[in-house]
């Protein structure tokens, strides 16, 4: 069954027919090509996929393509201003917040939503907000230093 | 892996939800924030023919002040209840709750009405919605009724609802403001699901005996279960240390949770005992 949905993804309005059991993980990697959105488990366990959905994040596993219609998405893709890293992709980098790179995009949205919404966090705050993303590399620690540096610098 | 084939209706009214849950009942299934339905898909574990997506019905997502007590319409998100000062003046369990409830993320897109009608014996909201005496209002085409929370389980992971009936509402009443209340938990790892929880609430006179308490856990049954010879034993005492303990060692002689591959039923059993302890010392003045 194909359903028309239209979704503005990192600014820009696309609008195309989905199947209806398309998630919108897949509708993201395939549909659109955006495959910066990594699916590691597919059943809402492990947090790669999180993007935003109106700003509010959201596992891309766990949601059909057609619910997000009508709303704004923002993607690992739609963080880099003007083609410049922003401040959280500059202070993960730095801080050596990511070894293979798979749960990153994951970690990435969902510090973005926790950074609009608490700029200056605790680590124990970081600790809480990213507890529904899984790495297998680094231990975390790197990830949550990148995450307060990345305070740090938008402080600045 | 990736959902099953089916069909795709999105109604943007209840009586149009309605209409779809009569027309197909069994063959469908109702995604509300889709945090437990959509691994379920993904999995396969749920091929329904017909899937009834209640994300456009906006007038099921209020949450509101009902008689001194408050309403949740079944599709408020769990974030939403989360930030809400009318119920952390209301009704502190269901926050208190909510915080062990997934992740920041889930909560995002889990609704209150999903959790709730999911009935799964390891949930948070189940078990407030008993120890609050909360009313679960189901709607069908023929029309409304109330089902008292302690009623609406039934069995594992199936509730009072009939196939053509939608949970519409949650109401908490007024006297669950005069409750004072925690929730604790023991999972693996924070936001897992539950090996055991309680939730505790208990309601002081004025000269600080206690005359209604309530106990009712996760993780020990099929559905959420009261320790009412624990409950029964709190009545009439000042809630002191020997009163925790005697109500925490009945818990630990009433409760008989099934051992499974997480957790063997003993130490379930012993762990209620203490997080009882825990909830009621974080729950007296």
């Amino acid at each position: 069954m194909t359903v028309e949905v239209a979704v503005t993804v990192n600014g820009q309005l696309r609008s195309t027919g989905v199947d209806a059991r398309r998630t919108l993980a897949d509708f993201l990697r395939h549909d659109l090509g955006l495959t910066g959105t990594h699916l590691g488990c597919e059943h809402g366990i492990c947090g790669s996929c999180t993007v935003l959905v109106d700003g509010a994040s959201a596992r891309s596993c766990l949601m059909l393509a057609v619910q997000a219609a009508g709303t704004e998405v923002t993607t690992i893709e739609g963080l880099a201003v003007d083609g410049e890293l922003n401040h959280l992709q500059q202070a993960m980098g730095d801080s050596h917040g990511f070894q293979c790179g798979f749960c990153t995009p994951g970690f990435m949205m969902t510090a973005t939503e926790l950074l609009r919404e608490n700029p200056r966090p605790s680590e124990a705050q970081v600790r809480e907000a990213i507890s529904g993303n899984i790495c297998r590399c680094t231990g975390y620690q790197s990830i949550v230093d990148g995450i307060l540096r990345a305070a740090e610098l938008i402080g600045e | 892996m990736k959902p099953p084939l089916f069909d795709y209706r999105s109604p943007s009214s209840l009586d149009e939800a309605l209409a779809l849950r009569s027309e197909y009942a069994y063959d469908s299934v109702v995604l509300a924030g889709g945090q437990s339905l959509m691994p379920m898909l993904n999995l396969r574990l749920a091929r329904p023919a017909v899937l009834i997506d209640l994300g456009r019905v906006a007038e099921l997502a209020e949450i509101s002040e009902l008689d001194g007590g408050v309403s949740l319409g079944a599709m408020a998100r769990q974030r939403s209840a989360e930030r809400s000062d009318l119920i952390r003046e209301r009704a502190p369990l269901v926050q208190q709750a909510l915080e062990h409830v997934g992740h920041p993320t889930i909560r995002n897109r889990g609704t209150v009405g999903g959790s709730v009608a999911h009935a799964d014996p390891a949930a948070e909201l189940p078990a407030v919605c008993v120890a609050l005496d909360a009313e679960l209002v189901a709607r069908g085409v023929a029309g409304e009724r109330t089902i008292a929370a302690e009623d609406f389980a039934v069995g594992f992971m199936t509730t009072a609802l009939a196939p053509d009936e939608l949970l519409v509402e949650v109401r908490i009443p007024a006297a669950a403001a005069t409750f004072r209340t925690a929730f604790v938990e023991i999972a693996r790892r924070h936001g897992d699901f539950a090996l055991v929880g309680v939730a505790a609430a208990i309601a002081l006179d004025g000269d600080g005996l206690i005359n209604d308490a309530r106990l009712v856990f996760t993780g020990v049954g099929l559905m959420p279960v009261r320790a009412r010879e624990a409950e029964a034993s709190l009545v009439g005492t000042t809630g002191d240390a020997a009163a925790l303990a005697t109500a925490a060692g009945l818990v630990t002689g009433e409760l008989q949770p099934r051992t499974d591959a997480h957790a063997s039923g003993d130490y379930r059993r012993r762990v209620a005992g203490v997080i009882t302890r825990r909830a009621l010392e974080e729950a007296m003045p």
